[in-house]
């Protein structure tokens, strides 16, 4: 049990920023245990230095967020695809 | 409706209207925020304070009112060493101004024509964007049942205590049931320890009813509950959760 | 971006060092010791934990725990600086040195990445681990490090950002390339040096 980490909801705001979809809502494949999840339903361990969101059965990174001095660094490589609806 | 466009969350800025103590740690803050488009009972906002320095602190807190409601309330229960709690509970006022954005959140919402049965678990401060479900719940007129679980260290520290009981005397398909962990009052019939398996066996609808689940609180008790669940049969996509972290939102 | 806009009142934790002990640019100090955690906690029993040092070596070296902690040691106060601009002040450590560790290690490798429990990892230049200015670390303000700290043991390289300083280290590849690692492949500086302030790429 890991106290840090906490739902994909979390992650909402950091994803609004980035994308113009509703994200936690997205659906995406783990690329290491092919798991699909909602991103609601990722465990995400966030701080200032980021925002990290594993897949719930094997901790695999799907997606990585870094944002400072006017840039955004997204890392999208645990993910082999992302379904996100219209508005 | 016009398909949109949604563009990147944006900051905007919100006015105290009333702060309301529910308890000795926590307190509702009701705001006006020009602008607001509406939200779903789950959702919740990120709010940021910037020092005159530039220096800034983020959090998230949910949105506690009912989508029908034309105040946005959040509810901020006040951790001894935080950062942002005790200035949102201490020293914002009404009048001031607080920048938040929102509504965030897609996948922890609940809305009337969803269904039911709805089964809600919630650890302290947890209550919040469960209470929002409820609130929009009354405001619909859906019969749709729905039993709220609710662990609280005592009845001083239970939020919306008298709130939930008006709500569940005036409306019979509303069930809430307390455990108190720490002390009960004179007389207490109810649950008087921390929510365990044997408890949500007792009290969980049947996984055959198909119920929409959501919990929220501490990690330990949503991690507890949802795992319990799954155990007991539930369909793990319809057990949805929300961590507020070690000690709450 | 609300332009201009401050919450009236609102001045946060931070605090400056009494006297003139200088922080590096844009660093406050902080009470007690912020955990940032990319992932789960891992907790390695010591039975299975093993630190060990691969690549461009001439012999792999390796240490069980007892063997790690039989090695002579050092007692180390320093200051840390996280990139996320909280410093500590005369932080007090015991750990092994990196030097120690390499001691008849030979290698052509200039480039080192710490790999770690959990898959954390971090590159730093051989010269920035060696001559002094690294440990592997097991003791924090002299209790066993705690596993939500990095224990049983980290990387200590406090002359570079603390998120050089790896956390469940579990060993060292030296390489003849330079290999980012977890934050430096997502926007983090290379080096990262406090005192010039590199905090991200460009910097």
């Amino acid at each position: 049990m890991d106290e840090n980490r906490l739902d994909g909801n979390a992650a909402g705001g950091v994803l609004g920023e980035v994308f113009p979809f509703e994200m936690t809502s997205a659906q995406v494949a783990c690329v290491s245990c092919g798991a699909v999840w909602r991103l609601g339903q990722a465990m995400v361990y966030m701080h200032d230095m980021g925002t990290i969101m594993r897949c719930a059965t094997c901790d695999n990174p799907l997606i990585r967020v870094a944002h400072g001095s006017g840039r955004y660094w997204l890392d999208l490589r645990g993910v082999r695809y992302l379904q996100a609806e219209e508005a | 409706m016009a398909e949109e466009v949604r563009g990147r969350l944006a900051w905007r800025i919100g006015e105290v209207v009333e702060a309301r103590p529910e308890t000795p740690h926590a307190k509702s803050l009701f705001l006006e925020v020009p602008g607001w488009e509406g939200h779903k009972a789950g959702q919740h906002v990120d709010v940021r304070l910037t020092a005159e320095d530039g220096y800034q602190a983020q959090r998230s807190y949910s949105i506690a009112s009912a989508p029908e409601d034309g105040r946005l309330a959040l509810m901020v229960e006040r951790l001894e060493d935080g950062e942002v709690s005790p200035y949102l509970t201490d020293e914002l006022r009404v009048r001031d101004r607080l920048e938040l954005r929102g509504p965030i959140g897609g996948w922890f919402t609940w809305e009337v024509r969803e269904g039911s049965p709805l089964f809600l678990v919630a650890g302290g401060s947890g209550i919040a964007p469960l209470m929002a479900m409820i609130l929009h719940r009354a405001a619909a007129g859906s019969d749709a049942s729905c039993r709220l679980l609710y662990s609280s260290r005592s009845r001083e520290e239970t939020i919306y205590a008298d709130e939930l009981d008006q709500l569940a005397a005036e409306d019979g398909t509303l069930e809430v049931i307390h455990t108190l962990t720490r002390s009960q009052p004179p007389g207490w019939t109810s649950y008087s320890r921390r929510i365990d398996k044997e408890m949500l066996r007792e009290l969980a609808p049947s996984p055959e009813e198909l119920p929409l689940t959501f919990v929220c609180g501490p990690t330990p008790l949503v991690e507890t509950v949802a795992t319990a669940l799954v155990e007991l049969g539930h369909d793990p996509n319809r057990v949805k959760t929300e961590r507020f972290g070690p000690t709450g939102g | 971006m609300s332009e201009g806009f401050f919450s009236r009142g609102f001045r946060g934790r931070r605090r400056q060092p009494e006297g003139d002990t200088p922080l590096p640019p844009g660093q406050y100090l902080v009470e007690g010791f912020p955990v940032l955690s990319a992932g789960p906690t891992p907790r390695t029993p010591l039975d299975e934990w093993d630190l060990s040092i691969v690549g461009g070596v001439d012999e792999p070296r390796r240490w069980s725990w007892e063997e790690f902690r039989a090695l002579p040691s050092e007692e180390i106060t320093t200051d840390i600086h996280c990139v996320t601009k909280w410093s500590k002040l005369g932080t007090s450590w015991e750990g092994i040195s990196v030097d120690t560790l390499l001691e008849g290690v030979e290698t052509a490798a200039e480039h080192v990445l710490a790999f770690c429990d959990g898959g954390y990892t971090t590159n730093l230049p051989l010269e920035d681990v060696t001559g002094g200015r690294a440990w592997v670390a097991y003791s924090y303000g002299g209790e066993p490090l705690e596993p939500e700290h990095g224990g049983p043991a980290r990387l200590l390289v406090p002359h570079l950002y603390f998120w050089k300083s790896a956390k469940w280290v579990r060993g060292l590849r030296l390489l003849s390339h330079d290999e980012p690692g977890f934050w430096e492949s997502l926007g983090y500086h290379n080096y990262g040096d406090p005192w010039r302030e590199q905090r991200y790429w460009g910097d």
